[in-house]
């Protein structure tokens, strides 16, 4: 393949992955309502968008759940991963199998299951089932950030601590987790994007009472969407692009985010 | 033995957030209303509706998993030997949009490939006739493309940029053919990350009920669709679990077959 060929090819493949960003980006400072037509500039949606209770409510629901179920779920998970390592091979093929299934499942089979359970064992569907619906749906990913950490470190550098005296528990605070922090942040960090992201498994899970930004969106789809979602949703997506330009680049070589690009991109 | 018990809570998690649930859909999908055994809800799939969405999801994500690895084999080459800049650069600019919510990502192509929309523009201004594809199955299968290419492009960009160069070279060196190379060499070595793609293509394409929604107007039932339906509007939970275990057959074939293909997991997230 001749180099202007490649080029070519990469270019209508960056334009197909980023038109539909640039047309919500443009119509979010359209001044009409309609979707289809472009009647003018206008920062109307964005000046609505702090009078929307609505929405200001959906923005607290998306945010609260995702950092409190990342948390949650990167403490859960890298105490598994602690005591996964420490089993025996056969033990441990198990276990993994399992931390696998939320993973490849379809995600309406997750939302459908949990929200049979949550109403067979009298859970009222609110913030509450949602979150916990989260944690399920994030633990799998912390585990597979932190245990090739944790594989990698090995146990001779913890044993040796142990040699010299220290308790397990010093051992492991002072030993270990520096280790494996890198793997722990970006297990965090993908845990909290898979949770900000998702939009199935909150649809099943949330009840009639609350909505995050994804279920608020899909209300609106069959009625026209408010252009302050565009607005709300370019915020956060220049936001974010903002704070990924700056750590990268604070880290330079640092490899760490880039894994962390790449394990988001798995996900 | 101290250090075991660590990881009990993650246990008994997967247990209740996962075990117990799957039980429930295949309690549900055996038992009437009433709780009685019953084996309706699973033969529903014959239903003439409930076959035909079945047929066509099958269909739909079979033909966006073979247009998006076709699309992707040759981006990952091309990236492969390319000078774009370091691999945390490449996967940037892939997952960069997924930081756009996926509905409206989704939603956006309405805009674009509505009739008097962008897409139909550019072709008139370059005399050629407009295409009407929104609300049709093309749709369906454009917005499955575009929503799930990256998860298809990075497991075979990751498992390509794992092959040794001087196996290439040395296979270059003994005479192959850049033919033979990509069949001999290229190919079967990038085998786990393609198997990981098609998975992680196929079975959210089989089971969305979004895309369908938005690019096909609300006129075209994936079995997603009705699943979700069952769960929503018409409030059978039976006939809706009966229809999920069909369709988690599909999905525990494809991720066996993943799981023999892939077998350490190199083609797999990390």
């Amino acid at each position: 393949m001749s180099k202007a060929i490649k080029t070519i090819y990469m270019i209508i493949i960056m334009m197909f992955l980023y038109l539909p960003i640039v047309t919500l980006m443009v119509f979010s400072f359209n001044e009409s309502k309609s979707m289809f037509a472009w009647t003018g500039l206008s920062l109307r949606w964005y000046k609505e968008m702090f009078h929307d209770t609505q929405m200001l409510s959906a923005i607290w629901n998306t945010f609260s759940i995702a950092i409190s179920a990342a948390a949650i779920a990167t403490i859960i998970g890298t105490m598994a991963c602690v005591g996964i390592i420490a089993m025996s091979k056969r033990s441990q093929t198990v276990i993994m199998g399992f931390n696998n299934i939320p993973l490849l499942n379809a995600d309406i089979v997750t939302g459908i299951s949990l929200m049979l359970s949550f109403i067979a064992f009298g859970f009222y569907l609110n913030w509450g089932t949602v979150l916990l619906a989260h944690i399920t749906f994030c633990i799998p990913y912390v585990i597979l950030s932190v245990m090739p950490k944790l594989k990698q470190l090995g146990p001779g550098n913890y044993e040796a601590a142990l040699d010299l005296g220290a308790t397990p528990a010093y051992a492991f605070r002072k030993v270990v987790i520096p280790e494996i922090k890198p793997g722990i942040i970006s297990g965090f960090l993908l845990a909290f994007t898979m949770s900000v992201d998702d939009f199935v498994v909150t649809h099943f899970t949330r009840g009639a009472g609350i909505n995050t930004i994804s279920t608020l969106i899909y209300s609106q789809v069959k009625v026209g969407i408010r252009p302050t979602l565009f607005a709300l949703s370019t915020v956060i997506f220049l936001v974010v692009l903002v704070i990924l330009v700056l750590v990268n680049f604070a880290s330079g070589k640092d490899a760490e985010e880039e894994e962390f690009f790449y394990e988001v991109a798995q996900g | 033995m101290y250090r075991k018990l660590l990881s009990m809570p993650f246990i008994f998690w997967i247990f209740v957030g996962t075990v117990i649930p799957l039980a429930m859909i295949a309690y549900y999908g055996f038992t009437d209303r009433l709780g009685n055994f019953t084996i309706n809800n699973i033969i529903a799939i014959f239903q003439p509706v409930h076959a035909q969405a079945l047929g066509l999801s099958l269909g739909l994500a079979l033909i966006s998993t073979a247009v998006c690895f076709l699309l992707a084999f040759p981006l990952a080459m091309i990236l492969k030997g390319s000078s774009w800049g370091r691999k945390g650069f490449i996967v940037f600019i892939f997952i960069l949009p997924m930081w756009m919510n996926f509905l409206l990502r989704t939603m956006a192509w309405q805009v674009i490939l509505e009739k008097g929309g962008i897409f139909n523009t550019m072709l008139q201004t370059m005399h050629l006739p407009s295409l009407n594809i929104i609300n049709t199955p093309a749709a369906i299968v454009l917005g499955m493309v575009y929503d799930f290419l990256p998860f298809m492009v990075l497991p075979i960009y990751n498992a390509l940029m794992k092959i040794d160069d001087n196996i290439i070279e040395a296979a270059y060196d003994l005479g192959a053919t850049k033919g033979r190379v990509l069949k001999d060499i290229l190919l079967p070595l990038s085998v786990p990350g393609i198997a990981s793609g098609i998975t992680m293509v196929f079975v959210p394409s089989l089971t969305t009920f979004v895309i369908s929604n938005i690019l096909g107007g609300g006129k075209i039932y994936l079995i997603g669709n009705i699943i979700e339906q069952e769960f929503t509007t018409s409030a059978n939970w039976n006939l809706g679990s009966g229809l999920s275990l069909i369709m988690m057959v599909f999905i525990v074939i494809s991720m066996a077959a993943l799981a023999r293909l892939d077998k350490s997991g190199e083609g797999n997230f990390i």
